[in-house]
C-alpha cells in the first residue's frame, strides 16, 4: 500500500538534493515528492509517498533521520489526515465537445481555467483517486498533456500534528 | 574581533584540539597554509591525497579523536574520495577541509573546479559549502560535533578561496544549534524490560560485539554483562579488542572468515545479543538461514541500521554504553556451562586443524610470520593492514587484549590503507610500537608514502607479506573460478631497495629461520623498517565461508594436511 510521510526540512540550500541522492543510494523508489514553503520561513516541508511493497516507509523514515537537515519525519498513513494532489488536465475539445468536458468537470468539481478553439485546461484538486477517476473518463476525448503537483498532506485537528519539538520524534519507536 | 577566514579556521580547529593535520598544498587553499604558520598545529605533508584522509583515518582511530585531512580544490579534493568512502563505511571521525575557487567562480568550470560537495554527499555524514567568512566558525563547529558524536563519521568542509581571504568577526561559537540532529542515547523502559526477559530465559546465548563497542567506549561495560550472564562474545573484524582475547568468553572473529566453531555458535545460539553491529553480509553469509533459532536483540545507535539485514525480536536504539547501563541492573546472574562445554569442543576442533598446529615444512606462511610478529610485541603493538589475505591472517592471528589496537579498512576494504593509517596511528601514540601489515599489491597503492613516514620520522614498522600475487582474488579464483587464474600475477620491484632509496633501513626474509631476527632487526631500528616476506605463493585462508552460503558452510582447512605427523 501507498505511505504518505510528512518531513520538515531546514530551508537551505542542496537539501532537497540531499534527500534525492538518499533516494537513489539506498535504491528507494518514490511515487511522488512534494515541497514547498511553511509557517516558519526556516523550515521547508515535503510530503513523501512510497510504495510499501517497494519500499519500507520505515526505512525511508529511518535514513531521512540520518539526514542532518531533516528536522522531523512523520508517517501519516494511518493517521486522520487531509491529503490532495493537484492536477492540470488540457483535453481535445472541439466547441462541440466543451459542453461534456464542462459537464465532467462540474460532477468532479474541477474547473475549466482555459479554453482555446480545439482544447480545454481543467484543473482539479482533490485525492489521488478522485483525480484518476476525472483522468479515465476524459482519455477517450484525448488528454493532450498532464501535470500534477504530488500529493501533499496535513494532520486532523491539533492533536498529533507534525512535531517541531527536538527530541518528540520516533526515534526509539522502532 | 576581526580575522580572516582562513584564521578563523584555525582559531577553531585549535579550540576542537587538533594539533596535527595531514594535507597537501595547492591554489585553492594557499591563504589556508599561509594562515597555519601562525597556529600551533604540526603539518604532514602526504604524497598524495588518498594518504591524508587514510592518515586522519587512522589518527581518529588510535586516538578516538578526530582526524584532519586538508587538500586543494578540484584534483586534491578527488583524491581524498577513497578515503572518506573508507572512513565513512568504517564510522570514523575526521573532517576534510577542501578549498574552492571564488564563490563567484562556482559553477563556471574555473580551473581546478569540481563540485566536491556534490561528489562527497552520498559518502559523508554531512558536508559544507562555504562561501563566506562569516560561516566558517559555525560550520567548523558543528563539523567536529557531527563528526565525532552519534554514529561518528566523515564531514567535509568545502571552503571558497574568498572566504578564506576575506575578514569576518570572530567569535567562537559555545554551542552547536542543530534541530535535526539527535541521536538516541537512552532505550525505551518496555524494550529494556522484555530484553531482559529473552536474556533470563536463554541458554544458549551469544554476544556480537561490533565497532560501536570501542566508539562507545563500552568495553568494560561489555565485559561486566558478558561475565554476569556468562554469554561467550563473538567478535566483527573492527569489533576486534572488544574484549580481551585471552578472556575465557572471547571467541574471536565472526563470519567469512572467522573461526569455524564462532560461526557455529552463532548459528546453534537461542539469542544474539547484537551490541553495535550492522549485519554486513561478510558476518552473516546466507541470511535466510542465519541463526535460524536464535532470538535477536540488537542495540545501535543508528536506527537505520535496525531490521536493515536481520530482522530482530527486540531493538534497542540508543548510545551502546548507555543502553547497558540501563539493561545491566535488570539482569541478573547466569551459567550456561552446558552451552559452553559445547562451544569447546567446537573450538577443540578449529585448533586441531589450525596451521599453527602443521609441523614446520620450511616454508613461510603468513599466519606464522604473523604471530612471531604478536609474540615478538606480546600482542601490544597498534597494527594496521591493508586489505586482502594479509589482511584476514592478521585478524586471525594477532589476537588483541585492547580495543584500537587493531586498525584495518573494514566496510570498504580499501587497498592502500595498511602504510597511511600506521602513519596516523603512530601521531596519536607516538611513545607506542606501531606495525603495519600489507601485501605486496596493496602497499604499492600508497607506497609513495613512504617518502612521508621518513620526512616525519615515523617510526612504523613496515611487515609486507610478498606472494607475488593478489592473494584474496586469486583464492576465489581457485575455489570458484576453476582455478584460472585472470589478472592475479603480480611481478614486484625490489622492495629493500625501493626501501633504502628512501633511506628505510629493510630486509628480505624466505626462510622460517629468518623470521625472528627480521622481526626483531625492525624493533631495534629507529624510525620506519620495512621487511619482506616471501611468503607461500597459493595458500588459501580458512575457514571461509563462500558467498550466499550459510555461515557454518564453511570451507576448511584439509584436516589430512592437519594433521600430518611431526618428523
Amino acid at each position: 500500500m501507498q505511505h504518505t510521510l510528512i518531513a520538515l526540512v531546514e530551508n537551505k540550500p542542496g537539501v532537497l538534493n540531499r534527500v534525492a541522492s538518499l533516494f537513489r543510494r539506498r535504491n528507494f523508489n518514490i511515487e511522488s515528492l512534494n515541497v514547498g514553503q511553511t509557517e516558519d520561513p526556516n523550515i521547508s516541508r515535503m510530503t513523501i509517498v512510497v510504495d510499501n511493497e517497494m519500499v519500507e516507509a520505515r526505512k525511508v523514515e529511518a535514513n531521512l533521520y540520518k539526514l542532518i537537515n531533516v528536522i522531523d519525519v512523520q508517517d501519516v498513513t494511518h493517521q486522520p489526515a487531509v491529503t490532495r494532489d493537484l492536477a492540470l488536465i488540457k483535453v481535445k475539445a472541439s466547441p462541440e465537445e466543451r459542453a461534456e468536458v464542462s459537464n465532467l468537470a462540474s460532477i468532479f468539481r474541477a474547473k475549466i481555467v482555459d479554453v482555446a478553439a480545439d482544447s480545454v485546461i481543467v484543473e482539479i484538486t482533490g485525492t489521488e483517486d478522485k483525480i484518476e477517476s476525472l483522468l479515465e473518463l476524459l482519455k477517450p476525448l484525448g488528454v493532450m498533456e498532464m501535470v500534477r503537483t504530488g500529493q501533499v498532506a496535513m494532520m486532523r485537528g491539533n492533536g498529533l500534528g507534525v512535531r517541531h519539538t527536538p527530541g518528540a520524534n520516533g526515534h526509539n519507536r522502532m | 574581533m576581526i580575522k580572516a577566514g582562513a584564521e578563523i579556521l584555525w582559531e577553531c580547529m585549535v579550540r576542537e584540539g587538533v594539533d596535527v593535520v595531514f594535507g597537501y598544498p595547492g591554489g585553492a587553499n594557499m591563504p589556508i597554509y599561509d594562515a597555519m604558520l601562525s597556529y600551533p598545529v604540526h603539518h604532514v605533508l602526504v604524497r598524495h591525497e588518498q594518504g591524508a584522509a587514510h592518515m586522519a583515518d587512522g589518527y581518529a582511530r588510535a586516538s578516538g579523536k578526530v582526524g584532519v585531512a586538508m587538500a586543494t580544490s578540484g584534483p586534491g579534493a578527488t583524491n581524498l574520495v577513497t578515503g572518506i568512502a573508507t572512513a565513512m563505511l568504517d564510522s570514523s571521525p575526521i573532517v576534510c577541509i577542501t578549498g574552492q575557487v571564488h564563490a563567484h567562480l562556482i559553477g563556471g568550470d574555473a580551473f581546478q573546479e569540481t563540485d566536491v560537495t556534490g561528489i562527497t554527499l552520498p559518502i559523508t555524514k554531512h558536508n559544507y559549502l562555504v562561501t563566506r567568512a562569516d560561516e566558517i566558525a559555525e560550520v567548523v563547529r558543528e563539523a567536529f560535533y557531527i563528526a565525532r558524536s552519534g554514529r561518528p563519521g566523515p564531514v567535509l568542509i568545502d571552503i571558497c578561496k574568498n572566504a578564506q581571504i576575506e575578514k569576518a568577526e570572530f567569535a567562537y561559537p559555545e554551542k552547536v544549534s542543530l534541530p535535526g540532529y539527535r541521536p538516541p542515547a537512552h532505550a525505551p523502559q518496555a524494550a529494556l524490560q522484555k530484553a531482559a526477559e529473552m536474556i533470563a530465559q536463554a541458554e544458549r546465548p551469544v554476544i556480537l560485539a561490533g565497532h560501536g563497542v570501542k566508539i562507545s567506549g563500552a568495553a568494560a561495560d561489555v565485559r561486566q554483562f558478558a561475565e554476569k550472564t556468562q554469554a561467550p562474545v563473538a567478535s566483527t573484524l573492527l569489533g576486534l579488542g572488544s574484549l580481551p582475547a585471552s578472556h575465557p568468553l572471547n571467541l574471536g572473529m565472526m563470519g567469512m572468515h572467522g573461526e569455524a566453531f564462532c560461526n557455529i555458535a552463532i548459528q546453534n545460539a537461542d539469542l544474539l545479543l547484537a551490541f553495535g553491529m550492522r549485519f554486513d553480509d561478510r558476518v552473516t553469509g546466507n541470511l535466510r538461514n542465519y541463526a535460524p533459532r536464535a532470538r535477536k536483540i540488537h542495540i545501535e545507535i543508528d536506527p537505520s541500521e535496525i531490521n536493515k539485514n536481520v530482522s530482530v525480536d527486540v531493538s534497542l536504539a540508543g548510545d551502546l554504553k548507555t543502553v547497558l547501563a540501563d539493561l545491566n541492573p535488570l539482569v541478573g546472574e547466569r551459567q550456561h556451562a552446558a552451552w559452553l562445554a559445547e562451544i569447546g569442543e567446537w573450538q577443540a576442533e578449529s585448533q586441531e586443524r589450525d596451521i599453527q598446529s602443521w609441523p614446520d615444512d620450511g616454508k613461510l606462511y603468513v599466519p606464522h610470520v604473523v604471530r612471531d610478529i604478536w609474540q615478538a610485541t606480546s600482542g601490544d603493538a597498534i597494527l594496521t593492514t591493508d586489505v586482502g589475505q594479509h589482511q584476514m591472517w592478521a585478524a586471525q592471528y594477532y589476537p588483541v587484549e585492547l580495543p584500537y589496537r587493531f586498525i584495518t579498512s573494514g566496510g570498504s576494504g580499501t587497498m592502500g590503507f595498511g602504510v597511511p593509517s600506521a602513519i596516523g596511528a603512530w601521531f596519536a601514540h607516538p611513545g607506542r610500537e606501531v606495525w603495519t601489515i600489507v601485501g605486496d599489491g596493496g602497499f604499492q597503492m600508497t607506497q609513495a608514502e613512504l617518502s612521508t613516514a621518513v620526512q616525519e620520522g615515523a617510526n612504523i614498522k613496515i611487515a609486507i607479506m610478498n606472494n607475488n600475487f593478489l592473494g584474496m582474488v586469486r583464492q576465489w579464483q581457485e575455489f570458484f573460478f576453476e582455478r584460472r587464474y585472470s589478472a592475479v600475477e603480480m611481478r614486484t620491484p625490489d622492495f629493500v631497495k625501493i626501501a633504502e632509496a628512501h633511506g628505510i633501513p629493510a630486509r628480505r626474509v624466505d626462510q622460517p629461520d629468518q623470521v625472528a631476527a627480521a622481526i626483531e632487526f625492525a624493533r631495534q631500528t629507529p624510525g620506519p623498517a620495512l621487511v619482506e616476506f616471501m611468503v607461500e605463493k597459493e595458500e588459501a585462508v580458512y575457514p571461509m565461508v563462500p558467498t550466499g552460503a550459510d555461515l557454518d558452510e564453511m570451507i576448511r582447512r584439509p584436516l589430512r594436511q592437519a594433521a600430518l605427523p611431526a618428523d
